[in-house]
């Protein structure tokens, strides 16, 4: 057991979400108009659509120091662009691997569809995220290659 | 040099109680490049608007970030102030610390904090806006409305007679709709079919309205003010042109042996029939499943008495296509399927019926003629109990969460309607609470217990058995805390409503929102509940939720208000954050024009220089801005990074997610 007592703060890790603009920012929207609650270490950004997201927005998140990277979409079949989601889906299973490949948990990214009537979801999905981020405790893997500011 | 302004709203309390708004706007003052940073209690009031408005002037901003509560509310309203200031609306970014802050945190510090990283990160991203051009595309002056039930019909009517051509897809064949079944309505007691079929008739007979019944919606392309929309007109066999209803083919046709759909199958009707006598039009259409001609080749009995020769056994399934610069949806609702309520006993007694059967044995022309006999020997009821919320309210899984909202209102009806008619019957009613709220209707639900003295059990029922021939109804008085059985001669299930199961591919084919209960998602549950967050897409009725008709009439009015505001303009307003290739590195491989569901982008060649005065010409890609919905599928598949998404470029993400990780 480790000495809590010599622990600075409780680890609370730091989670980037896309959120579609059509479905899961406006579940966002209604789990606060709500007032539910889930932790305030997950910061959204808006997107038109999940499929806007490029892997790439989820590698520079880790490599900047995010803990855990969420994306949100329109359930399958319900996407404001017809399609998007699906892309997202693929895409995002793609990323899974390659994250995989380069040793950091997959557990760290998920993909969940919540709708703009799913304001409990999302409430719900971001809990559930943000225990199952904390569990695996900081990222380090990626943040360690980045350049540090200062040096 | 950026010259960034920044506001905080506090929301009166709303955000101010959670989040240090002054502490924000001083922390933010000191961003680099931010030059004015305030903090007001209403940012969206006229004199908040003004504060935008007025820094811009004075310290000649070149972007604004309003800390205020969701885009999806207010980025409309500080986009036109900024506009107003003389700066381009495209240089607004709103951090949400509303919805997304201070609303679900608690702890003040702690939503501070939050509150300074969403401000910041909006910052970024104003950083790297660009000034944007919205495009203009034109409107077309003709509305859809999908379904032709109540809803359907006032929208309908409202906007013809605005003066816009509308079309009405049905997909039984007459409009009318659920209220046709009905016999009477709350809480005037008027006849539905006598304040219904009239509208239905306005409706044939205007000048700006097409009927297209028996039709279904098969495809929808395009976008607000230019849909066009494949609509498949199923064969009823019958050509409308020529058939004049005389019904002498009903008469005639041998197989009468079909259910009748719309005396919920408690009678029968021939394999050619007009679903009801009012129905509109008023043209025979074949059951090909029933018909013993289209099963066997013998028979022709119709045609050859049809005395104007309509009847086409060979008609096929035929498609129009058509524009329409506005879609209502109207499609309704259906009663839940009692069949898993296995402890009411609906499959194994004749005389366990839903309310909407007990409405067609008290109509005129229904299966009775209107006279109340239950359904296993034709006699008299002289005990009949009506059980309340039978899948509504119901969080076991066999029916519906919500609450149906008619039913109390409808049961209080029936009760009154039989009370009158037959005082001689006694009628119980289990209920889980009554619910009466709406202009006279617990006027109405008193009047059935003081007046016509209903008895009301407040309570669950157990079980509904058959007993020597009785229906003995088996629940829990809750106010004499007493199990009580009342033996019943017709048991009567206020079954839930839920939506009619074909809005589920409307929902799909129009891209709108529809929540776990199937029910469309309006775009604002306050301020906008009759449009859809899909931009020319309106919803009345029960498809949006379950509601009455005084309600359902009043959404349709609102939903035509809307849609006529919409078609009285030439042009709209596009939205200009489109994809837009970067033309050097585009190297013309087609991987965005695969994915993009608009087929927005299309290739040309274009020459470009290579230095030294040599030329080359490419194929790159090329978006129509008309088209282009602005999604970023494309965006992510480029290859070569070519193409990027205005107001949402892969830059300002990313300048996003950094602006989030720096701790």
């Amino acid at each position: 057991m480790q000495d809590v007592s010599t622990e600075k703060k409780e680890f609370t890790p730091n989670i980037v979400a896309f959120c579609c603009n059509w479905c899961s920012y406006a579940g966002a929207d209604l789990a606060g108009s709500s007032r539910l609650t889930y932790p305030a270490n997950v910061k959204i950004i808006r997107v038109p659509c999940s499929c806007r997201v490029n892997p790439m927005f989820v590698l520079k998140a880790f490599q900047r120091g995010a803990d855990g990277v969420i994306l949100c979409g329109c359930h399958p079949g319900d996407c404001h662009y017809v399609t998007g989601n699906y892309y997202t889906r693929r895409r995002m299973a793609l990323l899974y691997s390659f994250l995989n490949y380069m040793g950091i948990e997959k557990e760290r990214t998920r993909v969940e569809w919540v709708s703009a009537a799913e304001g409990a979801r999302f409430a719900s999905v971001m809990n559930d995220f943000v225990k199952q981020v904390t569990e695996l405790g900081e990222n380090k893997r990626l943040t360690d290659l980045r350049v540090k500011e200062g040096e | 040099m950026q010259r960034i302004g920044v506001f905080i709203c506090w929301c009166g309390s709303n955000i101010a109680a959670t989040v240090d708004v002054e502490k924000v706007a001083e922390v933010i003052k000191s961003e680099p490049g931010v030059v004015y940073a305030a903090n007001y209690q209403y940012m969206c009031s006229e004199n908040g608007q003004q504060l935008v408005k007025q820094a811009i002037k004075e310290h000649n901003l070149t972007g604004i970030v309003i800390g205020a509560c969701s885009p999806r509310m207010h980025e409309a309203t500080f986009r036109k102030a900024a506009e107003a200031a003389g700066l381009n609306p495209y240089m607004v970014e709103v951090a949400n610390i509303r919805e997304h802050c201070s609303w679900i945190h608690k702890d003040m510090e702690e939503a501070t904090e939050k509150a300074v990283i969403l401000v910041r990160t909006a910052i970024a991203k104003v950083k790297l806006n660009a000034p944007l051009m919205a495009g203009e595309s034109p409107v077309v002056k003709r509305a859809l409305v999908i379904g032709g039930g109540i809803a359907g019909i006032q929208a309908a009517l409202d906007i013809a007679d605005a003066g816009f051509e509308v079309d009405i897809v049905e997909k039984n064949a007459t409009i009318g709709g659920r209220m046709a079944q009905i016999d009477k309505t709350f809480p005037t007691l008027d006849c539905s079919a006598c304040i219904l079929t009239p509208k239905m008739v306005d409706c044939a007979q205007h000048e700006k309205i097409d009927i297209l019944s028996y039709s279904e919606v098969e495809d929808v392309k395009g976008f607000v003010g230019n849909f066009n929309v494949k609509i498949r007109r199923k064969a009823r066999f019958v050509d409308e042109t020529k058939c004049t209803g005389c019904k002498i083919c009903m008469e005639k046709c041998p197989s009468k042996k079909g259910l009748n759909e719309f005396n919920m199958n408690l009678n029968t009707r021939p394999a050619i029939y007009i679903p009801f006598a009012q129905a509109i039009p008023n043209v025979a259409v074949i059951d090909p499943t029933q018909c013993i001609k289209m099963k066997t080749g013998k028979c022709g009995i119709c045609q050859k008495f049809c005395g104007v020769g309509a009847i086409d056994y060979e008609q096929k399934d035929t498609f129009i296509e058509r524009q329409y610069g506005a879609i209502v949806v109207a499609t309704g609702f259906k009663p839940i399927s009692v069949d898993n309520f296995n402890e009411y006993g609906y499959n194994d007694n004749k005389d366990v019926i839903t309310s909407l059967e007990l409405e067609r044995l008290m109509n005129a022309a229904g299966p009775t003629n209107g006279v109340l006999l239950r359904p296993s020997d034709g006699e008299h009821p002289k005990v009949i109990t009506f059980i309340q919320c039978v899948g509504s309210r119901d969080t076991s899984g066999c029916g519906k969460p919500y609450c149906s909202k008619i039913c109390c209102m409808y049961t209080a009806k029936h009760a009154m309607l039989i009370r009158e008619k037959y005082p001689d019957t006694e009628v119980h009613v289990f209920y889980i609470d009554v619910r009466t709220p709406g202009k006279n209707y617990d006027e109405f639900f008193r009047r059935a217990v003081e007046q016509y003295g209903v008895d009301y059990i407040k309570g669950m029922v157990g079980k509904v058995y058959n007993e020597n021939g009785k229906l003995m109804v088996q629940g829990s008085n809750l106010i004499d805390n007493e199990q009580i059985t009342i033996e019943s001669d017709l048991v009567v299930l206020a079954a839930a409503i839920e939506p009619e199961p074909s809005v589920r591919k409307i929902a799909t084919l129009l891209t709108a929102s529809i929540d776990t209960n199937n029910f469309l998602t309006e775009s604002h549950a306050k301020l906008r509940p009759v449009e859809s967050p899909t931009a020319g897409v309106y919803l009345a009725g029960v498809c949006q939720g379950p509601k009455d008709i005084p309600e359902t009439v009043s959404q349709a009015s609102a939903c035509a208000a809307k849609v006529i505001g919409l078609l009285v303009k030439d042009k709209l307003k596009t939205n200009p954050c489109v994809a837009t290739p970067d033309e050097t590195m585009c190297n013309g491989c087609s991987q965005c024009a695969n994915v993009c569901p608009y087929g927005a982008i299309t290739y040309v060649e274009k020459e470009f220089r290579l230095g030294g005065g040599k030329t080359e010409i490419r194929r790159v890609a090329s978006v129509n801005p008309a088209v282009c919905q602005g999604c970023g599928a494309c965006t992510v598949t480029c290859p070569s990074g070519a193409m990027d998404l205005k107001g949402f470029s892969s830059k300002q993400i990313m300048s996003e997610v950094e602006a989030i990780c720096k701790m």
